[in-house]
């Protein structure tokens, strides 16, 4: 097997791993940030995945080929509804954030299996008939090499999704917006003293993650899995925090640690198949993720510090 | 109203109101509340049995609970209670099923290789924060995957040969009892209730009764005033880490060497340690309270098991009553703030 051959597995394997975790890894960015935990990530995927799953399902006679971009809006709004609990209980009403975020992983995983039993009344949904399908894009595709090894039998989310990691670092490091949002999360206290609302600011935040997330867990549904149950997402969240951290807390750095731990996810998939890797034991790759994550904390790979407001809630007149 | 009072209020109101919300969820979407409850306590206590698998659910729900709960008396939180109990599981189960030894040696060394196991998995991030001043949560959820991706290697590859699951542990290093079997009508509980609520005295006299218990709970205090007073801040985080990670072991052993006998390839988590937080929580971190908050939960889990059969409803709809408990007990500000105002309405 060629080097372009195994390329032309890897890399649209990459993307299509990597998509969901941009996505919420982006979530988590905007959440953190703007100062507040979010252990969350992995419910908030979880109701986005089963939004999607159901939405399309029930409307695809309706709306055909535009089916899976209408359920990922449906996610989208879900996640969004769903994080309010996150932000109503770490912001307004103060309780530790990590607990918040653990109550919305046990509420969302046992919420949509409540309702894929009630819906359906059986513990797994169908599969859906019309998901993101694998695309050749027009005319990128056509560019000599590139084309093919980027752009063909690709999937439009993935592209989606790195365009979104742009827009949310041109949103945090150039505009007003993100300079308040920051700016709470590092020091609420001198941005309270500045006229910014700092409980609006992380209300902002919090529900830009789920919304971000639900998308996330709404992409992995309509393009990988294909359908709902109790493992349709199992840990997808709780990389997209290890890639939020490996990332630094910048949208671009999560993109490109999502992008990584996309290939280490592919690979640990596919690896067995490809002849440089064969006698490798897939486990290194499985927790190869994970265990990046812990050394760049450590600081062996770069130190990754968070925003140093992060986890404290925001009590005005405190010092 | 006194703080000891709201301390036992405030969980009583959560539980209620996550009882009220349930109820609501089932209204609302046509399910009979009534034959639900009904199903549920008759799954929990109608029979023997049922019983009998209360307490043997009971059991790892305390010792995660415990785990959670010491952690958090001295200032960390341990999420990777569920990373540990996957270690101490496999540790227990490969004592169990590699040496062939006479019982009053084999189990009591299966057990500690499971505590051993836990608090190693535990030891790596008390470790971290007391060196590197690594935050415990986001290391301890990345042990969890690694724990469950290695222990399923560790299965397929050294345990059996390419097989989902290790061989059954010998007769010398099994918790099972036939004496208990027989009493609760055949179900699965075993000694190991015993071991756990042995480990609640142990922590409660190590935290309470000895001097190395203080300065623990000193350090979860104030790390500053600790050092200042000549405590050796890193050493008692890396201890707290440790001992924690040993009763989340144990509950890996519970099941082990207790309810099932054997290690099985796992696509996800157990549920156990993420439960754990739950019993810790509404327990208020106390050892009296988690036996409490760990029946409930026990109960609620088990008695769910017969709702889809006798009521119909699905069982999931226990998940969602204790994600809401876990989370109106965190924001016990907003209930503790309204007792506050009920209680001052009282006196004037």
């Amino acid at each position: 097997m060629g080097l372009m051959e195994i390329l032309l597995i890897i890399i649209p394997s990459t993307l299509l791993w990597a998509a969901p975790l941009i996505f919420t890894g982006l979530g988590g960015n905007f959440s953190e940030s703007s100062g507040v935990v979010n252990i969350g990530l992995e419910g908030l995927m979880v109701i986005g995945a089963f939004t999607a799953i159901v939405f399309n399902l029930t409307f695809v006679d309706v709306l055909g080929s535009w089916t899976p971009w209408v359920a990922l809006l449906a996610a989208m709004v879900v996640g969004a509804l769903l994080s309010i609990f996150h932000a109503v209980a770490s912001i307004t009403f103060r309780s530790d954030q990590v607990v918040s975020g653990v109550a919305i992983n046990l509420l969302a995983i046992g919420a949509a299996l409540f309702l894929v039993k009630f819906i359906y009344g059986k513990g797994q949904t169908d599969i859906i008939q019309k998901g993101f399908s694998k695309i050749d894009i027009p005319f990128l595709s056509d560019i000599p090499v590139i084309g093919k090894l980027l752009f063909s039998n690709t999937y439009y989310t993935s592209f989606v999704a790195i365009a979104v990691a742009f827009l949310a670092w041109f949103v945090m490091f150039k505009t007003p917006f993100g300079l308040r949002l920051r700016a709470v999360g590092e020091h609420p206290m001198a941005a309270d003293t500045m006229g910014i609302n700092v409980t609006r600011m992380r209300y902002i935040g919090v529900l830009i993650s789920g919304a971000l997330a639900g998308i996330g867990g709404g992409v992995y549904a309509q393009s990988i899995s294909s359908d709902f149950g109790h493992a349709t997402i199992s840990g997808q969240g709780f990389m997209a925090l290890a890639a939020l951290i490996f990332g630094k807390w910048h949208p671009l750095g999560v993109m490109g640690a999502a992008l990584f731990f996309g290939f280490a996810q592919s690979l640990s998939i596919i690896g067995s198949s490809l002849p440089f890797l064969e006698n490798i034991p897939n486990v290194y790759l499985l927790i190869a993720p994970y265990v990046l994550t812990i050394l760049a904390l450590t600081g062996f790979i770069g130190r990754a510090d968070a925003p140093k407001a992060s986890g404290t809630p925001y009590i005005k007149g405190n010092r | 109203m006194s703080n000891r009072m709201k301390n036992i209020i405030v969980p009583l109101v959560a539980v209620l109101l996550g009882v009220l919300v349930g109820t609501i969820i089932m209204i609302a979407t046509g399910y009979n509340a009534g034959a639900a409850f009904i199903a549920l306590w008759n799954g929990a206590f109608g029979e023997i049995y049922y019983s009998g698998e209360v307490v043997r659910q009971v059991t790892p729900y305390i010792l995660a609970g415990l785990a959670v709960a010491f952690a958090f008396r001295t200032g960390l939180f341990n999420i990777g209670v569920e990373g540990q109990l996957i270690v101490g599981w496999l540790a227990a189960v490969w004592v169990g099923v590699a040496f062939d030894l006479p019982k009053v040696i084999h189990l009591p060394l299966a057990v500690l290789a499971a505590a051993a196991a836990g608090a190693f998995w535990g030891f790596i991030p008390g470790l971290l924060k007391a060196k590197f001043k690594v935050h415990e949560v986001i290391v301890t959820i990345m042990m969890n995957y690694v724990a469950l991706h290695v222990t399923n290697y560790f299965i397929r590859t050294v345990l059996s040969d390419k097989s989902d699951r290790t061989e059954m542990i010998s007769e010398s290093s099994s918790l099972r009892s036939p004496f208990l079997e027989g009493l609760t009508d055949y179900s699965r509980l075993h000694w190991g209730i015993l071991i756990a609520l042995t480990c609640v005295f142990i922590m409660w006299f190590l935290l309470e009764k000895t001097s190395k218990g203080y300065e623990l709970r000193a350090v979860g205090f104030n790390q500053h005033a600790s050092e200042y007073a000549g405590m050796n801040v890193s050493r008692n985080i890396i201890l707290s880490m440790v001992i924690s990670g040993a009763f989340a072991g144990l509950a890996g052993a519970m099941e082990g060497l207790g309810t099932f006998g054997y290690a099985a390839i796992k696509g996800g988590f157990t549920g156990v340690g993420f439960d754990g937080i739950a019993v810790a929580l509404l327990g208020g971190n106390g050892p009296i309270g988690i036996i409490f908050a760990a029946l409930l939960f026990g109960s609620l889990k088990v008695g769910a098991l017969n709702m889809p059969l006798e009521a119909g409803v699905p069982n999931e709809l226990v998940d969602i009553i204790i994600a809401l408990i876990v989370f109106f007990v965190a924001a016990s500000y907003m209930i503790r703030i309204f007792i506050d105002r009920i209680s001052k309405k009282g006196v004037k």
